[in-house]
């Protein structure tokens, strides 16, 4: 444990003392005692080291390094209210359906939820908490999924909740534009918090893309926790476009309650930040619920990718399936490391996992766990990974018909990646990350 | 438009082809036929780029230029084509996408006009009927799926788009029943003209019930060992490659010789 950065008096305590004094006493006082214990939590945890088997591959130690400041309340950052900015950010499906956030605070001024439903509901998490009718909801939810007393980061993300966002979706309601929630860090050396919670009430449908970007040039630290929570029958399209600015770090928590009945489709796109870990989480301790769990990494020169999963199976009849295909080029690295459950309660179980990995360079080093930990005696449980190159054959035979060495090279990239992009129902997802991948390639691809 | 010249090639160390001649001229079909391991195929490898064989002697002139020094995919520009006698499968690639790209890539290196997709969809439709192809085929995959006959109809496809100065069908009748064969040849016909050339490398005399060759040479051993016109190849069909194979390499410049 990385304890020294605590004991140091920095940025850290300096701003949540700050945050705490702030909101003194008000009728969210639960939430100021929450933030009190997850401060406590994060002072006992610190940051995890490489010691750390769960962070055996990645190491933070460069976060705990820099006196990060964490971002003041929303108001004082005006930067990022040019719209052309903004734009380059937007999905245009959900131009409408979008709620943007600075360094972590939610910003009403710059969000535009006019294609929403008038029953969704999407309200500062600050505000929710104190809300007559949805305080309740939100004091039953948050930090629920997301462990601060076992993480360090979900505990430090934890202990600045404020401006985050509460989404709602009430029953039987279908959102048919996809949420689109849209942060932007500003500014350098910042510490950005962003939190979510998502409740999708009984056979509710909807689409939340949750994306990071910010300065190309910045160093800064992304330390996000979203919580979803899926009732019974719901239904949940999530997407996560990670393409933050190529010094950030970005650290991500995502955790997924399945109700019974319920589908939780989850797509991790990750092509940003230097370093990156993402722990998604899916709970189905009902029976009947079903996830698909994807996810395409794309990290070069200098970059390194974690992704940890847990897929939880506690009840009956449960399904999940996970692809998760990583390409890696330059002198960079990613980790994969896929955790199945199947609890002692849950037959009838069908779990299937893969991980595929793409080599492109001999610099680069991918390190591949996939995990099956099975007590039920009646299920249907699969796992795979594989660490490859590109074929020479194939090469050779898009060579064959004209295509120059770099552009095959780069076809076959995209062939790999295509089992996770084409499964992507929002059409400029796919189109940004068509370019991401073919990057060196001038001809568009549609066909 | 192709000169071959007393070429040496082998993979590994292990010489295949020991001494091939061999003219090729516009407008004409030549047949190259022989016994298993006897470098047909290895021939059309040399003559496609592939990486893994290496040229130890000899000389490939392709319209005046010297062939050997071009890459793969520069060769394939310049109109050479390779009928894969195994096409590759490639996931993740639409054949339609694969095939305007490659489509493009040749039209860019003639100075010529990009197609978009719309104005490629329409081309391709056309050209899908020299090989009786349905538009299903070309949202999936590249050959991904594919029967052996698809396979081999999806490689005269190719041939159709690209439309090669020298196409070099390796095998491409193995594997498929009579009807496939039909089409195949039916789509190889229509594709060959004055102004194209095309080398068959197949085992049976079956292909050249259909597609009529005006030279057959036969390889064994890695030389050419007989040359003749199409009916040499009626002689095999009957004879077999046994009585060839105690034969005495022609001699140097024989593919000279036959015209």
């Amino acid at each position: 444990m990385v304890t020294e950065i605590i004991t140091r008096g920095n940025s850290y305590h300096e701003a949540f003392r700050a945050l705490q004094e702030s909101q003194p006493d008000s009728p969210g006082s639960w939430l100021t005692r929450l933030r009190e214990s997850a401060m406590e939590s994060f002072q006992e945890l610190g940051f995890p080291s490489v010691k750390d088997e769960e962070w055996k591959y990645t190491n933070v130690a460069p976060i705990a390094r820099i006196d990060f400041t964490p971002a003041k309340s929303a108001t004082t950052a005006n930067i990022g209210s040019d719209d052309d900015e903004l734009a380059a950010f937007e999905f245009v499906e959900a131009k409408h359906s979008q709620l943007v956030f600075i360094n972590g605070q939610l910003r009403s001024d710059l969000s535009s939820l006019t294609d929403l439903p008038p029953q969704v509901v999407t309200m500062d998490l600050s505000q929710a908490i104190s809300d007559e009718r949805y305080g309740e909801i939100a004091w039953r939810h948050l930090a629920q999924q997301a462990d601060y007393v076992a993480n360090g980061f979900t505990a430090l993300n934890t202990a600045f909740i404020s401006h985050g966002v509460f989404v709602y979706i009430p029953k039987g309601i279908t959102v048919e534009s996809p949420i689109h929630l849209l942060f932007i860090s500003e500014g350098a050396q910042t510490a950005n918090f962003p939190r979510v919670l998502v409740v999708a009430e009984e056979n509710s449908s909807a689409t939340v893309i949750e994306s990071y970007s910010g300065r190309q040039d910045a160093q800064y630290f992304t330390n996000s926790v979203v919580e979803l929570v899926l009732k019974d029958g719901a239904r949940l399209e999530h997407y996560k476009v990670q393409r933050e600015g190529t010094r950030a770090f970005h650290i991500a928590t995502t955790a997924a309650d399945l109700g019974p009945n319920s589908r939780y489709d989850a797509t991790t796109i990750t092509f940003g930040a230097e370093l990156s870990r993402h722990d998604i989480n899916v709970t189905m301790d009902n029976e009947g619920a079903e996830c698909w769990v994807d996810g395409l990494y794309l990290v070069t020169a200098g970059q390194h990718s974690d992704t940890h999963s847990l897929i939880d199976h506690r009840k009956p009849h449960c399904t999940s399936h996970q692809l998760y295909k990583g390409i890696l080029d330059g002198k960079s690295r990613a980790v994969f490391n896929g955790k199945v459950f199947v609890r002692h309660d849950a037959q009838k179980t069908d779990a299937m996992q893969t991980n595929k990995n793409l080599l492109l360079s001999n610099e680069a080093r991918v390190d591949t766990k996939p995990q099956l930990e099975i007590l039920a005696d009646d299920v249907k449980c699969a796992h795979g990974a594989a660490v490859g190159q590109i074929d020479e054959d194939e090469l050779f035979y898009l060579e064959t018909r004209g295509i120059h060495h770099d552009l095959a090279r780069n076809l076959l990239t995209y062939g790999f990646a295509e089992e996770v992009i084409g499964k992507i129902k929002i059409e400029s997802i796919r189109a940004q990350l068509d370019k991401a991948v073919l990057n060196r390639l001038n001809t568009s691809l549609e066909a | 438009m192709l000169e071959i010249k007393n070429l040496h090639a082998g993979i590994d160390g292990n010489e295949i082809l020991k001494g091939i001649n061999l003219t090729v001229k516009k407008g004409e079909i030549h047949a190259i036929m022989g016994p298993n391991g006897s470098g047909k195929s290895t021939l059309a490898k040399v003559l496609a780029g592939h990486p893994a064989y290496e040229v130890t002697k000899g000389e490939v002139i392709y319209q005046g230029k010297n062939l050997l020094e071009m890459a793969p995919d520069e060769r394939a520009r310049e109109g050479v084509f390779m009928a894969f006698q195994y096409p590759i499968e490639v996931p993740g690639v639409s054949n339609a996408q694969f095939l305007r790209l490659a489509y493009n890539e040749k039209r860019k290196h003639l100075s010529e006009e990009e197609l978009d997709p719309l104005e490629f969809k329409d081309l391709l439709k056309e050209r899908a009927k020299v090989v009786e192809m349905d538009a299903s085929f070309m949202t999936r995959s590249v050959n991904e799926g594919f029967s052996g006959g698809e396979k081999k109809r999806n490689e005269i496809l190719q041939m159709a788009v690209l439309e090669p100065r020298l196409a070099v069908l390796d095998e491409t009748d193995s594997g498929l029943d009579i009807d496939a064969l039909r089409i195949v040849a039916g789509g190889v016909n229509q594709l060959h003209n004055s102004e194209n050339a095309i080398i068959l490398v197949t085992h049976y005399q079956r292909l050249l019930n259909y597609i009529v060759p005006d030279y057959v040479h036969v390889l064994a051993g890695g030389h050419i060992v007989k040359e003749g016109g199409k009916e040499l190849a009626l002689e095999l069909e009957q004879k077999g490659y046994d009585w060839l194979k105690t034969a005495e390499p022609e001699t140097t410049g024989a593919g000279a010789q036959v015209r």
